[in-house]
């Protein structure tokens, strides 16, 4: 994830980082209009300008996306609401094939004449980029699926809830905050929406309407005679769901050291907790370093899921196409091929799937009007699969994309992006009570903190939210300090035992970077609780001064 | 056109605000044009031409303000994005911390803006790429770039006479060169206001030096070390502490500029001696915008003096809690160097580690600004003044204020880009003992 691109997820890129703090409040700003969508007839006119023009300018294949991209976050800081934004953005993105070579263009006079001229531009591109040479792209095969749509299944848009509700529960969060005895809270709700609309030169005219959500509050607690701070973040997860998620139901809830959570998120409830849990480390036992057996919350498992599995199998990174910047892959196409690679142990199996219910990266169509199906990526601990987009399965033997193709908005272009990677729950009945009962030496550990890769994913650091000590298979107190280091092999060998499918839950992030210039995709990455032994933990505690 | 002049965004933001009803309103309006090329494997892989223009509205009803912002400039459009944001801002809650609009204020004019970089075409930008690709071809090495170039402009306008405007270009390169065998990698990255003073052959030059260089990398033991950062490594390394020069973060306790007990680190010695950090929006080499985000002139600033806490930046509101002049945060960072070459920084060292460039650097700690990260594309062990051997990547465990503290020797300020925020800054290459590595990294 990268800051870079945080900026564009809280409002309208550099643009809304000038304006200065905005309190508002009551109702939506217009909602009909603000949700009103483009008529899909005008929309298929459109996209027809720029298919034809850029025919015929001489592209063997193009594609256009017409994006509306509409953003609401609600941001606070203790008794007063510090921001609202709400940005929309509309414009088109136009990718053309011309010599072998891809050319883009993006624009927002979404006029007939301006669709034209930036058809012209992206043509214009590919041909002065064709004369570098290289090998001509080679694109999969794909059928046109005519007039179609698809929409994110939400029970209620976010966009509709009037921003009062927001603000109302928000300042209960941080009233509870306050009660609890935290010194500093802020929280936000940010909202999603994007209406796309694709078209390509093999017959697609896709409509989707998109919808994500990310609820989020940090609680700081300070000991100012120390000198010392500490902090605890939510355990809610980004979602593909609406504002159903904050509505919470008590069988969503999961029980245990601290309440985490299932499709639905109680806010005003994580926030008691978390304001204990910051008071509770700023006086835990710092971590004495060595080898434990982790205890891994899918509310902090998703990120190592993320970091170590989901982007070292994506092909564009294995090929050396993010090697200027992402970076590259241990893994190769000879050791896909091999057909014997041990990623893991057997208990690692590892599915990419975008028809994931309530996920970020549900879509009913990719970027390149390619509707994604599920796929194995790592089966009993072997590597069995790559992600690939239209012009890269052939690399690795395949008839047809997988699906993997994201651009942030209209005026980025399109490119590989991961789709939900996740670990799939253990066959044999456990509970995380059962899964701690095992251990001798441990650390159990809730919600994501620091996290940082080597560039072709061999060796990682990873902090958290919450560190729990497991002493002859009970948890005894609070750690603080903790960090766990490891190779990505090794780990992944050393996974000893995962949850059953109740425990299954999604964790995510809004804004996993990758790209130049950089872009943002959100997805989701689902697991239950699950046991590495052996793991080199550090302490992590400097001072200065 | 998505690039206005002065006088057509003035034009423009006057239209918009003559539909304005409310106590106060503020209009900010900014455009890019562009474009980019990414290649890898020696060929290009996409690339891309863009132009974005977009206008945001803030009207306030006493200390009630609401915004909306809007990317269509038909009349009904920009009068529609105005009543939205009335419309919001009749519903607010007042906010206490809300500062009127500022009056009229004198800019100085802005050296952030090149022609010849404006008028960059797709055929300078592959031009400029088949350079590169020159020298990773002729040594048998696959390159992966990025060269990208805009020219924005932003400007503001209130109601209550204030406006300002800003042009600006900026050329960017990157490359990474790689072996066949993937056994060496090397980087090289460069950033101008002036598209003339980029040579693309130059720098892969020295990335194609860093790749057959780092070939046969040995792994040595993770500690404590002497390292030469080159700028590159040093700008990645401190960028998070740049965002740190805030007094109100500072005075809640919640930043490594709090001081133990209560208030901040202003006026305390916190690095070494020959730290001098500051920004300036006339840096010929790293020009800035000369007005902030509220609209405050911005003027050449010392945020560290000889290793003092000079200035911390204090927001309108926060300036008027505590009853001192508002300070707007940096626009761009320059760190005084010193007169050492890279090469006498090698040869002054009896063991240490060279570093080109730093990678996936976060946060462990914001108490102390602890950070975790690894080295990449060239890291190489020093011995009686010699690069000896390339070594593998190492991932560590350190703080930029730690490191600050144990400055041995700077070299002349160059002017770098950060891998990840792809922000520019002019800062030197460093050598500093006591450096943290943790632990090692096959990655190459």
């Amino acid at each position: 994830m990268k800051r870079r691109n945080f900026i564009y997820l809280s409002g309208v890129g550099a643009g809304a980082m000038m304006l200065p703090n905005l309190p508002s409040f009551g109702t939506p700003i217009d909602p009909a209009q603000a949700l009103e969508q483009v008529d899909v007839r005008i929309k298929k006119e459109l996209a027809d300008v720029a298919l034809n023009t850029a025919k015929a300018k001489g592209a063997t294949y193009a594609d256009i996306r017409i994006g509306r991209y509409l953003n609401q976050a609600v941001i606070t800081r203790e008794t007063r609401v510090q921001n609202i934004a709400n940005a929309e953005s509309y414009g088109v993105g136009i990718r053309v094939l011309v010599n072998g070579c891809w050319g883009f263009a993006a624009t927002n006079n979404v006029t007939k004449d301006g669709i034209a001229k930036t058809a012209e531009r992206a043509v214009a591109v590919a041909k002065a980029n064709a004369k570098i040479g290289g090998k001509p792209v080679q694109l999969a095969p794909q059928k046109g699926y005519g007039e179609v749509s698809w929409k994110t299944p939400i029970e209620k848009n976010a966009f509709e809830v009037p921003i009062k509700e927001k603000v109302d529960l928000l300042m209960s969060v941080n009233g509870a905050a306050l009660a609890g005895g935290a010194n500093f809270v802020n929280s936000m709700i940010l909202a999603i929406n994007e209406q796309k609309y694709f078209a390509s030169t093999d017959g697609s005219y896709i409509d989707q309407d998109i919808h994500r959500l990310y609820p989020n509050f940090g609680v700081t607690k300070i000991d100012a005679s120390k000198g010392a701070f500490e902090t605890r973040a939510a355990l809610s997860s980004p979602v593909g769901m609406g504002y159903e998620y904050l509505i919470p139901s008590e069988s969503e809830k999961v029980q245990g050291v601290v309440t985490r959570y299932k499709d639905r998120y109680d806010m005003l409830e994580d926030v008691k907790n978390a304001t204990r849990n910051a008071t509770e480390k700023v006086s835990a036992k710092s971590v004495e370093p060595g080898k434990y057996d982790l205890v891994l919350d899918p509310s902090h498992l998703w990120l190592t899921i993320h970091e170590s599995v989901a982007h070292p199998t994506e092909l564009d990174r294995v090929l050396g196409y993010e090697a200027n910047y992402a970076g590259t892959s241990f893994l190769s196409v000879d050791k896909l091929k091999s057909g014997n690679f041990k990623f893991g142990s057997k208990n690692m199996n590892i599915v990419a799937d975008r028809n994931q219910k309530g996920s970020l990266g549900a879509v009913g169509y990719d970027d390149e009007g390619v509707a994604p199906k599920q796929f194995d990526i790592v089966k009993d601990g072997v590597l069995t699969n790559f992600q690939t987009i239209r012009d890269q399965a052939h690399v690795i033997g395949l008839k047809e994309s997988q699906g993997c193709c994201y651009a942030q908005t209209w005026s980025d272009v399109q490119f590989q992006r991961m789709p939900n990677v996740s670990l799939k729950p253990g066959k044999t009945p456990m509970s995380v009570d059962d899964m701690i009962k095992g251990v001798e030496k441990g650390i159990y550990i809730i919600g994501n903190g620091s996290f940082s890769i080597d560039q072709q994913r061999y060796n990682f650091q990873f902090g958290g939210q919450l560190f729990y000590e497991i002493k002859n298979g009970k948890i005894v107190g609070m750690l603080n300090d903790v960090a766990y280091q490891a190779t990505n092999q090794e780990f992944w060998n050393s996974c000893a035992a995962v949850c059953d499918e109740r425990d299954y839950r999604l964790g995510g992030a809004f804004n996993d970077g990758k790209g130049q210039p950089g872009q943002s995709n959100a997805v989701s990455h689902g697991s239950a609780t699950t046991k590495f032994t052996g793991v080199n933990v550090i302490n992590t505690k400097r001072r200065i001064g | 056109m998505p690039i206005l002049s002065k006088e057509e965004a003035q034009a423009l933001l006057k239209k918009v605000l003559s539909y304005s009803k409310a106590d106060e309103c503020e209009i900010s309006l900014g455009g890019s044009e562009g474009g980019n090329i990414r290649y890898a494997l020696n060929a290009v892989s996409t690339a891309g031409d863009i132009g974005t223009l977009s206008l945001a509205v803030s009207s306030t009803y006493g200390k009630k303000t609401g915004t909306a912002t809007i990317n269509e400039f038909d009349d009904a459009s920009l009068e529609k994005v105005v009543r939205r944001s009335e419309e919001l801002a009749q519903l607010a809650p007042a906010n206490p911390e809300y500062m009127p609009l500022l009056g009229p204020q004198t800019f100085k004019e802005a050296t952030t803006y090149n022609e010849k970089t404006a008028a960059m075409t797709p055929e300078v930008r592959a031009d400029l790429v088949a350079k590169s690709l020159d020298v990773t071809k002729a040594a048998n090495l696959s390159a992966a770039g990025f060269l990208e170039n805009s020219t924005d402009f932003r400007s503001v306008m209130n109601s209550k006479g204030l406006f300002a405007y800003n042009k600006s270009t900026d050329v960017t390169f990157s490359v990474t060169t790689r072996n066949a065998e993937g056994t060496g990698s090397g980087y090289a990255a460069r950033g101008f206001t002036d598209v003339s003073k980029l040579d693309t052959y130059a720098a892969t030059k020295i990335a194609a030096q860093k790749a057959t260089g780092s070939v046969g990398a040995r792994a040595i033991e993770p500690g404590k070390y002497t390292v030469i950062l080159e700028p590159t490594a040093a700008a990645y390394m401190m960028e998070n502490m740049f965002r740190g020069f805030d007094a109100r973060s500072a005075d809640e306790g919640r930043s490594f500029m709090s001081k133990k007990g209560g208030g901040t680190r202003l006026g305390e010695k916190l690095m070494d001696d020959k730290v001098t950090i500051y920004s300036d929006p006339f840096n010929p080499d790293l020009p800035s915008g000369t007005w902030n985000g509220d609209g405050l002139p911005l003027e050449k600033t010392y945020w560290i003096d000889k290793g003092v806490v000079k200035t911390l930046s204090y927001s309108r509101y926060w300036a008027e809690k505590k009853g001192v002049k508002p300070q707007p945060g940096p626009s761009n960072i320059i760190m005084e160097g010193g007169n050492m070459s890279l090469e006498d920084m090698i040869k002054s060292t009896e063991r240490g580690i060279l570093v080109s460039r730093l990678w996936y650097i976060r946060m462990v700690d914001p108490q102390v600004l602890a950070l975790t990260g690894l080295t990449r594309d060239g890291t190489f062990y020093i011995e009686n003044g010699k690069i000896k051997f390339p070594i593998k990547n190492m991932r560590f465990n350190e703080s930029p204020v730690i490191m600050l503290n144990n400055v041995e020797a700077l070299g002349k300020p160059e002017r770098a880009i950060s891998v990840e925020s792809y922000r520019s800054y002019m800062i030197p290459p460093m050598k500093i003992r006591d450096f943290t590595f943790s632990s090692l990294s096959d990655a190459v």
